[in-house]
């Protein structure tokens, strides 16, 4: 995994994050439930969005492909 | 990994369910769970007028969105507080949700109406910045349901949010707050019934109710709650959910089937202590309510105003001029 550069994804799969906002690429092909335990990323606390769509846990993600991991805990209780 | 009802291939796995879900079966899971949490917690009765609190985050837009399918008579409650950005961005998202539904909206912003916003009540009282909007939330809501007979307040409250509450409440065990941790909790002495509708989904499920429904909500957190202990426990309540799916679940719903009950008494007593408060009748343990202590303290004299909107055919008019000064 690699800070994101300027250019762009670089052909890989471009993984975006909240909290804070920030970019990473990573080697495709890989499922979602393996891309969330290497960020060690409780499936709990996040959803994944490819294409503006959810995605499940078994769902490969391949080079090209843009990813948005977004957090579900709110703080207000 | 495919859908459980109709085996097309599902965007979500909830393990506490030992399921998966395509888009159009997760909206009716969702549904579902909501509707089965207002039938055995009694909340609402069939075609009820509710107010629902709304934020602009997921839990509150996923339950008005809800609560309209399951043919509730609903008005959106929208509070500015008044925080920056955040609360700029949070109004718009209310508004776009109402306006492409045609519902009703109220507006109640704090700094016009009652002179004071969250970061500045903070800053004058001392009070924490979600302590001065909880209080300030609650009494908002509880004015405009009693002023727009509204059978009920319908709150975003989620099992992520319950689960975390009564963590909180037991590990300091908590008697008089356990007493009251109702998902519903009935109409009483100038109080409005005030219901959680969304105690039996987790947040992970509303937010992706919305995602899959199309409904644009606020994903960035209020500035304000970081460092909250709240979501501290939510996490370590999350740990233990990746382990062992369905204990948030059996957490909070078996508190509500089991052991409620036995801590109740201590909340009669609490509410026997109840009197009005001299400056706006609203029932308060002391003279002068918490609220219009924290206007006092916060506030700074305004010219009252409340904003009810028909989005629908862009219609303003203001209808809210309640004197409490």
């Amino acid at each position: 995994m690699a800070e994101a550069g300027p250019t762009g994804q670089d052909g890989r799969v471009l993984v975006k994050l909240r909290n804070p906002t920030r970019e990473l690429v990573v080697e495709g092909p890989l499922q979602v439930s393996v891309l969330l335990r290497r960020l060690e990323l409780n499936r709990e606390a996040v959803l994944v969005i490819r294409n503006d769509e959810l995605v499940a846990g078994d769902t490969r993600l391949d080079d090209g492909d843009t990813v948005e991991i977004r957090p579900v805990i709110s703080g207000g209780a | 990994m495919k859908c459980r009802s109709c085996r097309g291939p599902a965007v979500i796995d909830l393990p506490r369910h030992n399921a998966n879900f395509c888009g159009e079966h997760l909206v009716a899971f969702c549904r579902e769970q909501v509707r089965r949490a207002i039938a055995e917690f009694e909340m609402l009765e069939e075609g009820d007028r509710v107010l629902v609190a709304v934020s602009g985050g997921k839990d509150s837009l996923a339950l008005w969105d809800i609560l309209d399918h399951l043919g509730y008579e609903t008005t959106g409650l929208y509070i500015g507080l008044g925080i920056g950005d955040y609360s700029e961005d949070s109004a718009e998202f209310v508004r776009h949700f109402a306006r492409e539904r045609g519902a009703e909206l109220l507006e109640v912003d704090l700094a016009s109406r009652h002179g004071y916003d969250i970061p500045g009540a903070a800053q004058r009282t001392k009070r924490t910045p979600c302590s001065a909007c909880g209080l300030s939330k609650r009494h908002i809501f509880d004015r405009e349901a009693l002023a727009g007979g509204h059978a009920a307040v319908a709150t975003g409250h989620n099992l992520d949010d319950e689960a975390a509450v009564l963590f909180g409440n037991v590990l300091r065990w908590q008697l008089d707050y356990l007493a009251r941790q109702r998902p519903v909790l009935p109409a009483r002495d100038g109080l409005p019934r005030k219901v959680k509708p969304l105690v039996r989904l987790t947040e992970r499920e509303t937010a992706a109710y919305c995602i899959v429904s199309g409904i644009d909500y606020q994903v960035e957190e209020c500035p304000m709650s970081a460092g909250n202990k709240h979501i501290g426990y939510k996490e370590a309540l999350n740990d233990i959910e990746a382990t062992s799916p369905g204990s948030k679940a059996d957490f909070y719903l078996s508190f509500q089937r089991r052991a409620v009950q036995h801590f109740e008494q201590l909340g009669a007593t609490a509410r026997e202590a109840l009197r009005t408060c001299t400056s706006c009748g609203a029932p308060s343990p002391s003279d002068t309510c918490a609220f219009c202590r924290l206007e006092s303290m916060a506030g700074q004299p305004v010219e009252l105003r409340s904003e009810r909107t028909a989005i629908g055919d862009h219609a303003t008019t203001t209808t809210g001029t309640m004197d409490e000064t």
